[in-house]
């Protein structure tokens, strides 16, 4: 238990997916307007993220390991993570539409969000079980999902301010997300 | 007939730089530039797999069917790259030691997939291949201009050797997370100021024009028009929308 508590705060908090690993750029970036969208890609992303690496353990414990055939988890996962990602849509667009329509284009981007991979391959990586992997995955999606939506945050309010022109668009929302890693630094005394 | 090939590396290294016009595949963009000698490193793995995709690619073009291209695309990236990773474990273990998990997640750099989808599966073999080592060098050039200026503030050296007096007290900030997202913001300011003295045309380019052409990665313009705008205005208050109005 202590373990797991352990790797989620790590995962979430401390060595952030966005802050501290740089994956998931693009969507961090892209889909931090407003609050609500990325609250909504955020939501998408622990959705898609959680099922993935368990998903994506289960195969490589119960199917590559066995059959010698572990240096194909690249192939296999992002194939795994794509085929997912379509399937979740389907199901989403006919079990809950609402949820659909919200989601709807940022759904198929999730493939390439590199945090997808990533937490399959770094679950391999550190050898964790089933259980560990599935509660690294929620770990690093919600910490992606805490990041993102704070970052919608400042984004709102800073929209309006007197930015120098250059720094307009892109540049201001790096600055931003410096500052944010530094303060995320503050949660490496957590462990 | 040189020239169309010459016009591709341009194209790749300055007009359509992928770093730094395009803003794509910035997870390794800010990830690995802790060095110049890393920055270097990704780049060239990502060439790689870039021109040998595009290659296979724009061979298999015809035979591909349309409806499963993408997934048929991501199968072809995928085994280059793990084809690559075994070289570089085998070859430069160190260099593939200290970009880690970045050399498998070069599957999911939209550089890749969008040269095979926008180029490659429309283009002859050779063009695709220029296209390749043009877009790859840029992709190289842009990582190592990150690295170079994140080792030189931050450690003082620059390719492991030290270059800042003995005095200077290197800004330790800038080899650790945050400092990637300044230097990058840094240099995509000074772009901006290029781009702002070339193109002085007022309102239009501050608004939604800077945002374009600062290109927010997956989310740039494009996509925008069709969906994306539509989707972040629906889920915005009333008040809000009076502020985009404005």
């Amino acid at each position: 238990m202590k373990e797991l508590l352990l790797i989620a705060i790590g995962s979430a908090l401390v060595n952030n997916v966005v802050l501290s690993q740089f994956l998931g750029i693009c969507p961090f970036l892209g889909v931090s307007k407003n609050v609500k969208t990325a609250a909504g890609m955020g939501g998408a992303v622990v959705f898609v993220i959680t099922i993935a690496s368990f998903v994506a353990s289960v195969i490589y414990k119960f199917i590559l390991v066995p059959t010698g055939f572990e240096y194909l988890q690249t192939i296999v996962f992002i194939l795994v993570i794509a085929a997912l990602v379509q399937f979740v849509e389907m199901f989403l667009k006919k079990a809950m539409p609402p949820l659909y329509n919200a989601l709807g284009v940022y759904l198929p981007l999730i493939t390439t969000n590199c945090a997808v991979l990533g937490v399959a391959l770094t679950n391999v990586q550190k050898s964790y079980g089933i259980l560990e992997s599935v509660v690294n995955g929620i770990a690093v999606a919600v910490g992606f999902l805490v990041a993102i939506v704070l970052m919608a945050g400042i984004r709102e309010k800073t929209e309006h301010n007197d930015i120098p022109k250059a720094f307009q668009g892109t540049p201001i929302v790096l600055v931003t997300a410096g500052l944010m890693a530094i303060a995320f630094f503050g949660f490496s005394g957590l462990i | 007939m040189v020239n169309k090939y010459m016009e591709r590396l341009y194209n790749g290294l300055v007009k359509e730089n992928p770093t730094f016009v395009l803003m794509l595949g910035m997870c390794p963009t800010l990830a690995v530039t802790t060095s110049a000698i890393n920055g270097v490193g990704m780049g060239l793995s990502t060439t790689v797999v870039l021109v040998l995709s595009n290659m296979l690619i724009s061979m298999l073009r015809k035979i591909i069917p349309n409806s499963v291209r993408v997934p048929a695309f991501i199968v072809v990236v995928a085994s280059f790259v793990t084809i690559v990773q075994f070289l570089m474990e085998g070859f430069v273990p160190s260099l593939y030691d200290s970009l880690g998990i970045y050399i498998p997640l070069i599957v999911v750099n939209c550089i890749i997939l969008g040269r095979a989808e926008s180029y490659a599966s429309k283009n002859p073999v050779v063009l695709s291949i220029m296209d390749g080592i043009g877009m790859g060098l840029g992709f190289t050039v842009g990582l190592t201009a990150i690295g170079f200026v994140r080792e030189l503030i931050g450690a003082g050296t620059v390719f492991g050797f030290r270059v800042m007096p003995e005095a200077y007290e290197p800004l330790t900030i800038f080899i650790l997370a945050p400092g990637a997202f300044f230097v990058l913001a840094a240099l995509t300011a000074l772009q901006n100021v290029f781009k702002n003295r070339a193109k002085t045309k007022g309102a239009a380019v501050n608004g939604a024009g800077a945002e374009c052409a600062g290109g927010t990665g997956c989310e740039s313009c494009a996509s925008r028009e069709t969906c994306g705008g539509k989707m972040v205005f629906s889920g915005m208050t009333e008040q809000e929308k009076g502020g985009e109005a404005k």
